[in-house]
């Protein structure tokens, strides 16, 4: 990842739809090679921005350069240099293995004397070998979304973006797939993931957490882990369950409390209750609990404590 | 765990569609006020478990009891005690907040002096007090699927069946969703919900593996961790795919899993192997920053339960 320039680049990167502001002012560099996971709550601008990075929305400010052409001076040239993937839309279920590959490579503009290659190499990546007869919707979860990797990737794009590209998909396949990611960029591919999904996130290399529009962290999981947080995380097995989460939401320094299983998970900050109080804290309101233990933060802790709390009551747009 | 007190249970049932055995031979028993999770990629049989506890669809074979009921011959009557969310809920974007929940209050027959009591103590609990007279179209996804919890609600069911209840919502709509169904779950509703994602399995009292519409492993999330077979080690360090080539046919190595900034590696034995990995990195110009035991997730232990060779 030394190269100079970034294979995605958006400075002050602004959409506006009418008085409402979807993205406002992002600015991100993206090395070649790089995996990076975009996160954010529904209606962040998540999608809004990826759709101005694959130069199908114009932004009303600001510029992007991906693969090294302008969003809007060069919208033509972006497109042609970059791969979309979404597990859920991009197969044709009734058309065969070998169809959908042919299809993608004429809506690509695979040059025909590239194509028996690339063909080739699709199918071997994903592992469908002997079966490009077989129809898609027959395929298993997880061949059906290396296939659809393998159509996204037919025209070599440099920059590929994914959108929640293994949910719901077995556990092996989805090693399976993250594992070609990373050999994708390992070639200098880079790719951008877009996902509600932090087991995903925690694939990526770096990850930009998106909010109202405004890119609100950006690093790699364990920097997000270690310095987004804001505090330290502790977790107690405790009884009943309910007062227990009612006396610790309101309790002082307690930032975050949320039950998993038969434990609470509890976000302390500085200056108010300690890890060693949260028993005799609990006991006095009628709540049996054990020593905290602190625990490592998840991504999704994360999101919560940088997320929560700012209003959302607004809709989807 | 005795069936009679169970307030769920699953007895051998196996569904077929047509060549396709959608569910194998699954039995279990849900005790009261616990979550109960099925937890499996698309296609391994939660949805179809789910619709026959719901009644709407026959076992081939198979019995199934909800609170004492034979699901099979009472199926009216076992209504009653239960409500079934459905991935996609019938909520009419086109009528408010209100409007849905009066609808499904009416298609319960809840009478109606509970109804504006019950509907605006389920809307304060799910946060949704002041939008009574929003277009249910114009919510959020996260919005969207706590509304349909207060409509699957409105008639006080004792047994929640929920499939894939968080799909598509975002991580702190998903925890807000989780902190009703745990008060659900303190006022005594058992609550049965399905899930892809291994993060969210762990919230659940206990789960069922599910895999090609078998159960492969049914326990609490502790448990399932325990028994995965060794230990996972977390080795980090600048350059994450040098470190996981230096350790593809190392010693006591079982599994590799290569993150965004670091490497999971399962071994035998984390005390013996984590100086023995050290070394053998150090000595291959990879030298680690850091290698941590970590806890394994739901997901590793999936893994490990099915081994490497298993088919996509």
């Amino acid at each position: 990842m030394t190269d100079a320039a970034p294979a995605v680049l958006a400075e002050g990167l602004t959409k506006k739809f009418g008085t409402f502001t979807a993205v406002d002012h992002l600015d991100l560099a993206i090395a070649v090679g790089e995996v990076v996971g975009f996160i954010g709550p529904n209606g962040a601008g998540k999608s809004t921005t990826i759709r101005m990075l694959c130069a199908l929305l114009r932004p009303s400010a600001g510029r992007a350069v991906v693969a090294g052409f302008d969003v809007v001076h060069a919208a033509e040239q972006v497109r042609a240099h970059i791969g979309y993937m979404s597990q859920k839309f991009s197969l044709y279920g009734d058309l065969t293995v070998a169809e959908n590959l042919r299809f993608f490579a004429g809506i690509y503009h695979v040059p025909h004397a590239l194509y028996d290659e690339r063909r080739r190499f699709a199918i071997s990546m994903a592992g469908l070998e002997g079966r490009e007869n077989a129809l898609v919707r027959t395929l298993a979860g997880g061949w059906k979304q290396r296939l659809a990797l393998g159509c996204a990737i037919l025209h070599r794009p440099p920059v590929l973006f994914l959108d929640e590209p293994t949910s719901g998909v077995e556990p092996q396949a989805r090693r399976q797939f993250w594992e070609l990611i990373h050999r994708l960029a390992a070639e200098r591919v880079t790719i951008l993931v877009s996902t509600h999904y932090m087991e995903e996130a925690e694939y990526c290399n770096r990850i930009a957490l998106i909010d109202r529009g405004r890119l609100v962290a950006l690093g790699s999981p364990s920097e997000l882990r270690r310095h987004e947080l804001g505090g330290t995380l502790v977790a107690l097995a405790c009884a009943p369950l309910g007062a227990a989460l009612a006396a610790l939401r309101d309790a002082p320094g307690v930032a975050e409390a949320a039950i998993f299983g038969d434990r609470v998970h509890v976000l302390l900050s500085t200056g108010g209750l300690a890890a060693a109080d949260l028993p005799g804290f609990l006991a006095a309101r009628g709540v049996h609990a054990d020593v905290a233990q602190p625990i490592a933060a998840s991504l999704e802790d994360v999101f919560v404590r940088l997320v929560a709390g700012r209003a959302r009551a607004e809709p989807a747009p | 765990m005795p069936q009679a007190t169970a307030a769920v249970v699953a007895d051998g049932l196996s569904r077929r569609f047509g060549p396709v055995e959608a569910v194998r031979e699954v039995s279990f028993a849900v005790a009261p006020g616990e979550i109960f999770g099925l937890v499996g990629p698309d296609g391994a049989g939660k949805t179809t478990i789910l619709r026959m506890l719901a009644g709407v669809l026959s076992p081939d074979v198979g019995e199934i009891a909800l609170d004492g009921i034979d699901v099979r011959a009472e199926p009216e009557r076992a209504k009653l005690h239960l409500s079934y969310m459905p991935q996609r809920f019938g909520l009419y974007e086109d009528m408010t907040v209100a409007e849905n929940i009066f609808f499904y209050a009416t298609l319960f027959a809840v009478p109606g002096k509970e109804r504006r009591a019950r509907s605006a103590q389920l809307l304060a609990a799910a946060g949704l007090g002041e939008f009574g007279r929003r277009l249910a179209g114009q919510l959020s996804g996260g919005m969207k699927q706590k509304l349909g919890l207060v409509c699957a609600l409105i008639h006080t069911p004792r047994v929640l069946l929920l499939d894939e209840p968080t799909t598509g919502v975002d991580p702190v709509s998903r925890r807000d969703f989780w902190a009703i169904l745990y008060g659900l779950r303190e006022s005594g509703v058992t609550i049965l919900l399905s899930t892809a994602y291994m993060d969210e399995a762990e919230r659940c009292s206990r789960l069922a593996l599910l895999h090609e519409g078998r159960i492969r492993a049914l326990d609490t999330p502790a448990r399932l961790k325990q028994a995965m077979l060794g230990a996972l080690l977390a080795v980090s360090g600048p350059d994450p795919r040098g470190l996981r080539d230096a350790l593809v046919d190392a010693p006591g190595v079982l599994g590799l899993l290569l993150m965004g900034d670091r490497v999971h590696v399962r071994v035998d034995d984390a005390a013996r192997r984590t100086p023995e990995l050290r070394a053998r990195l150090a000595s291959t110009g990879h030298a680690p920053e850091d290698i941590v035991p970590i806890e394994p997730g739901i997901e590793d232990v999936f893994v490990a339960l099915l081994g490497p060779g298993a088919p996509a």
